[in-house]
């Protein structure tokens, strides 16, 4: 019963993972990309992560998968907002079909 | 000429999706468990997800892309290092996945702060 939820899980995994990274190759815009790799790629690898952990049980290496978790879940958000930040400030622009952009209507508020 | 890529990328999509479908690689198993071929078929797509984050560090336009390319390609191999650790039953592979996933963090972080321009210390 554990190695079919595990297994459940881990489909689910690489589903996310692949719909994230084609969505890495053909969105057209660094915002764009970073919006569908990052929450794609979290869910799918988190989830393969805890079916690892469901199919190998509660030995060293199903608790460093949950260890890993926890890392990812706290981490990827803030890697992904350096970046955007990063890229806005250093200039990059918007696609063509961008209608609103607060973060430099904010910058212009603040001089 | 967007015919031709359009024609590559089909080829290319199809082929592999066909390996993905009809192989489902049987000789990394050192012992048997239930649902194998399922594991071995999640191994072939992440690998091609890892192709696709490639393809992107090779040719994005600006920076950004790239660093966001290699930041997604970290975590993708913390994946493969978990599906490896339940095929060939080795619990060493996720150790590798645990300190990847430290210095991709720490990378990306640099990264950003080199593209923003600024000193380190702000």
């Amino acid at each position: 019963m554990n190695n079919l939820i595990g297994i459940i899980f881990i489909t689910i995994g690489f589903a996310f993972d692949f719909v994230g990274c084609l969505g890495l190759v053909r969105l057209p815009d660094v915002y764009n990309r970073l919006q569908a790799a990052t929450k794609c790629v979290t869910v799918g690898t988190c989830s393969i992560l805890f079916g690892t952990f469901l199919m190998v049980g509660f030995t060293a290496a199903g608790i460093k998968c949950l260890l890993c978790v926890i890392f990812i879940v706290l981490t990827s958000p803030v890697a992904a907002h350096a970046v955007a930040r990063g890229a806005h400030r250093a200039g990059v622009k918007l696609s063509q079909g961008s209608v609103v952009d607060r973060y430099a209507e904010d910058k212009e508020g603040e001089k | 000429m967007k015919l031709l890529r359009w024609v590559i990328g089909t080829i290319v999509l199809g082929g592999a999706i066909l390996v993905i479908i009809l192989r489902p690689l049987p000789f990394l198993f050192y012992h048997d468990l239930p649902y194998m071929n399922t594991v071995s078929r999640a191994l072939y797509i992440i690998v091609l997800s890892c192709l696709l984050c490639l393809y992107r560090i090779g040719r994005g336009p600006t920076g950004a892309d790239r660093i966001v390319a290699i930041d997604i390609l970290g975590i993708m191999i913390i994946g493969l290092c978990a599906l490896l650790t339940i095929t060939t039953g080795r619990s060493w592979y996720i150790d590798i996945g645990i300190a990847w996933a430290l210095q991709s963090f720490i990378s990306t972080l640099a990264l950003s702060k080199f593209l923003e321009g600024k000193d380190f210390d702000e």
